[in-house]
């Protein structure tokens, strides 16, 4: 049924599939932007309140998506101090929703590899007195292959989840539909063959994110050390 | 490096603006209304809206959750429309000065369905506080909605009259699911426990089971949905001349023909009876 789904080109399930590929994605990108940024700040820096910071980002990966949901709604909402915008039920609600749930885990993992990474090169930096920023960049970038599952298990995580964007996005057709919210939904109608028909294209989708990603390290890494 | 950072940034900012620019664009003719999951579910957006929209070009953007919470969100601004089914809680809500006037819209019935075994031996019956009593009395599961929803709040007013506390049956023959109408079906079907459920909702539902209507025809399970438009004055934001212009659409002729002509399987699933003007 669900290769019978896909088969069938309806086109309000391409827009569906195209709309969780966006949110996650930008949501994606803009936890790697801060995440990464983060992690590697931790990581190669020495602060009062480090520990502190660090379990603060361990636990926040953690965070229930649909308490992210409520709290990005009370901001969002008319009667909120972000009401103005006018972005509740907007698919850029739920992005921001969706960077909030995992920036923690982007962060969190990439603090542990650049960590362990620096510590190694931790004594050769010092010798030649690399400026602390330059530094960064060069563990960062070292670790380019390993923050790529990082960023996998981000997405894994976006993609996957329904409770925040329910609440942000309403699942309302056309607009702020996602793969998770329509499974949601046709569960709730009792349809069950097409809500697992749905399942099994999402897990379809994420497969052949991450077969992307995997190859694109593969061919990364062969054009680094040939 | 930077050069490449650079670019990131750019491509970014890049998607927020398209991002922005396009949920602007979204907002241009459309509305939200804050609706009941029973008229999302049983598909009748997806067969009116339409007819709607060929008409006046308005999106109509449908937020479905519980009657409760559809309020609280209409008294958050968050929505144009209200369209749920709970009178006393429609009426508070105007009362309030959220939002009005509330206006009839259209109605059907509830029932109360069961397993096929029937162990509180109520199939048949057209007096739900008689057969609610002797779900009770068998201690046979009942699966409630739990969730403040027009649904529950009907539910509780029948175990009212029954003269039960479901209270201290919580947790062992009455089962709250704190879920929506769906779910609550899915639930009590899964466990052998009656559910009482909307018309509409059980007509459209496709994982029936051996289940079969037990209870029906009662007068007290009488259901009626009524629309209301957000207040202006409390929520600028409210686009008050669309969500007139749908309002004033679903009471008038045109409206709620559609709304009788929707129909599953040969039976009509919402009866409109908005006054005639």
């Amino acid at each position: 049924m669900a290769f019978a789904l896909v088969a069938s080109g309806d086109g309000d399930l391409y827009e569906i599939i195209g709309l969780s590929l966006q949110v996650s994605l930008t949501a994606l990108f803009a936890s790697c932007i801060i995440g990464f940024g983060l992690g590697t700040l931790i990581a190669v820096t020495r602060f009062p309140g480090r520990g502190v910071a660090i379990i603060a980002f361990n636990t926040m990966m953690g965070l229930p998506p649909v308490v992210v949901g409520l709290l990005v709604y009370l901001a969002l909402s008319r009667s909120g101090p972000l009401g103005v915008l006018g972005l509740l039920y907007t698919p850029a609600a739920m992005i921001i929703a969706q960077t909030i749930l995992i920036t923690p885990i982007v962060a969190a993992l990439s603090r542990q590899i650049v960590e362990d990474l620096f510590n190694e090169y931790d004594e050769l930096f010092r010798s030649l007195s690399v400026p602390t920023l330059q530094a960064m960049g060069a563990v960062l970038w070292d670790a380019r292959f390993s923050l790529i599952t990082v960023a996998l298990a981000g997405f894994g995580r976006a993609i996957a989840e329904v409770g925040a964007v329910m609440i942000v996005g309403g699942n309302i057709d056309h607009l702020t539909r996602v793969m998770t919210t329509a499974i949601a939904l046709e569960t709730s109608k009792g349809d069950l063959a097409l809500a697992l028909a749905l399942g099994i294209v999402l897990l379809a989708i994420s497969m052949t994110v991450n077969a992307l990603a995997l190859s694109l390290r593969s061919t990364a890494a062969r054009q680094a050390y040939a | 490096m930077s050069s490449r950072l650079l670019s990131a940034v750019a491509v970014a900012l890049f998607g927020a603006g398209a991002l922005f620019s396009a949920s602007v664009q979204a907002e241009d003719k459309s509305i939200i209304v804050q609706s009941t999951t029973s008229t999302a579910n049983s598909g009748l957006y997806d067969y009116i809206l339409p007819i709607f929209k060929e008409k006046t070009g308005i999106t109509v953007n449908v937020v479905a959750v519980g009657t409760g919470q559809a309020i609280k969100n209409a008294q958050n601004c968050d929505g144009d429309v209200l369209l749920v089914h709970s009178k006393a809680s429609e009426e508070k809500f105007v009362a309030e000065g959220f939002g009005g006037p509330r206006t009839d819209l259209m109605y059907n019935d509830f029932v109360i369905v069961g397993p096929p075994a029937d162990p509180a031996g109520v199939a048949g019956s057209s007096d739900a506080a008689a057969a609610l009593k002797k779900i009770a009395e068998a201690n046979a599961l009942f699966a409630s909605r739990g969730d403040d929803s027009g649904t529950h709040k009907k539910e509780k007013s029948l175990w009212k009259a029954a003269g039960v506390d479901t209270a201290a049956g919580s947790g062992k023959w009455y089962r709250e699911t704190g879920s929506g109408m769906g779910a609550t079906l899915n639930a009590g079907i899964g466990m052998g426990a009656y559910v009482l459920t909307d018309r509409a909702t059980w007509i459209s539902f496709k994982n029936k089971g051996d289940y079969k209507i037990a209870v029906e025809g009662d007068k007290s399970m009488y259901n009626q949905y009524g629309t209301i438009l957000v207040s202006k004055e409390k929520c600028p934001s409210v686009k008050a001349d669309l969500g007139q212009t749908f309002i004033d659409w679903l009471l008038t002729g045109e409206g709620q023909k559609a709304i009788a002509s929707y129909k599953i399987d040969g039976q009509q699933l919402f009866f409109p009876n908005a006054p005639t003007s």
